[in-house]
């Protein structure tokens, strides 16, 4: 599904990603830990383009993104993606919100989108909340607005960068579970998360990264429990 | 002293019309000076530098020389190229509208810039492409933070058309100037040309803090 070969990238001087070799399979839910800084989000970021890719090939479905032939809004209808400030349209209501870029990219009509709209509301347990906007909603009620505005186009892929970072600890629950719910229905996914319990529960792999290099990657628990690497080891010790 | 308000009342009509003059060259150059001004904030924001520099020159060349200076190398110079004769009125309009543009484009280059990164982010990872994001989602949000600094822009045209008395167009302050000529009065005139001016400003501030109030509850 996705396929990324000696990712490079540099801000100015400054490489943030140094050399990225990672595969990720259908249906897979992979987790991304890592101390801050150390390139989790330009990574994500690189997968749909928000970076530019300095070097390397990143190909998904066999697609390579970086070729400049590639439609890169065509790309991004397939990855979805969920910010950790949610980062909503305050000037449109949660409905609104989810039927902006159906119609606008899919060129559905308003009927189609808003019943898409309405049946994402109710996946996401928010139905209630369609005609309000995202002023008024506590932060689990928007990330999970975003989360089904994210799916109304359909995506095959789903990026999530720190969700539910910027939520107070009682809303992150909430969030987990649509997560959860989403991982079971089969969305390939990767997650940056310090919810070291969702990794282990719903991940099938866990990469861990550090100043620009994948250290380490294996299943959740054989890399919580026994990590091969002084870096893993000391990162998780700190957070555990 | 004694105040001659007789002859205000004479020259009533001539305010009345000035005034007129004064409420059409302010709109025109909001209106206009909008216009262009959306296009040279745009272009401000291109990443081609050939399209940024020109642009740059313009605005840097508009807020930073006197009005009173740009308007007489308007139509003293710029509308006689264009008519092979010069004429007040569209020289006063070209002027204010140019002036305001430059301003206005500052207005609306910060207005869109002030709308989070996240915003244009989430808006391309939808598949919106950039025209589409600046369309539904950039602009309805910048163009709201816009209105007040528009509104003031507005209030600075009303007062800087009187400068277009210097070229004779016929608004509100060359008929002050005109009915002190006529009867060597000072009083008369200045303190009525204030209080029209006064009046308009007093208007469109009052205007303005209605809206933004109702879209502050909103
Ligand atoms: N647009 C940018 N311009 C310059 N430097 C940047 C930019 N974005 C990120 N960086 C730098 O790249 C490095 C990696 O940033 P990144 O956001 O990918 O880290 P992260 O692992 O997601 O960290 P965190 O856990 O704090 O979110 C940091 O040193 C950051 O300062
Ligand atoms: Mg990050």
């Amino acid at each position: 599904m996705i396929k990324v070969q000696n990712l490079k990238k540099s801000f100015g001087a400054l490489e943030v990603l140094k050399d990225i070799n990672v595969e990720i399979k259908q249906q897979e839910v992979v987790c991304v830990i890592g101390p801050s800084g150390s390139g989790k989000s330009t990574f994500l970021r690189c997968l749909n383009l928000l970076e530019s890719i300095t070097d390397g090939k990143v190909y998904i479905k066999g697609i390579d993104i970086t070729d400049k032939k590639t439609d890169i809004n065509q790309l991004r209808t397939d990855v979805g993606m969920v910010f950790q400030q949610f980062n909503l349209f305050p000037h449109k209501t949660v409905l609104e919100n989810i039927m902006l870029s159906p119609m606008k990219v899919r060129k559905w009509n308003k009927q189609k989108a808003a019943d898409k709209a309405h049946e994402l509301l109710a996946k996401v347990g928010l139905s209630e909340k369609a005609g309000v906007y995202p002023g008024s909603l506590s932060g689990g009620q928007k990330q999970r607005v975003a989360i089904a505005r994210a799916l109304a186009m359909e995506p095959e892929i789903m990026l999530f960068d720190e969700p539910t970072s910027a939520l107070d600890p009682e809303m992150v629950g909430e969030v987990l579970e649509v997560m959860k719910q989403l991982a079971k229905e089969g969305m390939t996914m990767i997650v940056v998360t310090h919810e070291m319990g969702f990794a282990r529960e719903v991940g099938d792999r866990v990469i861990f990264m550090d100043e620009g290099f994948v250290v380490e990657e294996d299943e959740p628990k054989k890399l919580f429990e026994a990590p091969s690497h002084e870096r893993t080891k000391a990162f998780l010790s700190k957070i555990l | 002293m004694n105040f001659r308000f007789d002859l205000l009342m004479d020259y009533a009509p001539f305010f009345l019309k000035g005034t007129l003059y004064t409420i059409g060259f302010s709109l025109a150059g909001i209106l206009i000076g909008t216009i262009f001004g959306l296009l040279i904030g745009l272009g401000k924001l291109s990443p081609y530098k050939i399209v940024r520099l020109p642009l740059d020159w313009y605005v840097t060349f508009f807020r930073g020389t006197p009005f009173f200076v740009q308007i007489l190398l308007i139509y003293f110079g710029v509308v006689p190229l264009i008519l092979g004769d010069s004429n007040a009125i569209f020289a006063g309009v070209l002027g204010l509208s140019l002036n305001a543009a430059a301003y206005i484009a500052e207005i609306f280059r910060a207005g869109i810039q002030s709308i989070e990164k996240g915003q244009m982010e989430a808006s391309r990872s939808l598949g919106m492409n950039y025209y589409e994001s600046m369309r539904y989602v950039i602009l309805p949000q910048a163009v709201k933070r816009m209105i007040p600094p528009l509104g003031n822009e507005f209030i600075v045209l009303i007062k800087e058309s009187s400068i277009l008395a210097i070229i004779a167009a016929p608004e509100l302050m060359y008929w002050g100037r005109a009915m002190q000529g006529q009867y060597y009065r000072v009083w008369e005139p200045y303190l009525a040309v204030a209080l029209i001016y006064l009046v308009l400003t007093l208007t469109v501030s009052t205007v303005l803090n209605y809206i933004e109030r109702r879209w502050a509850t909103e």
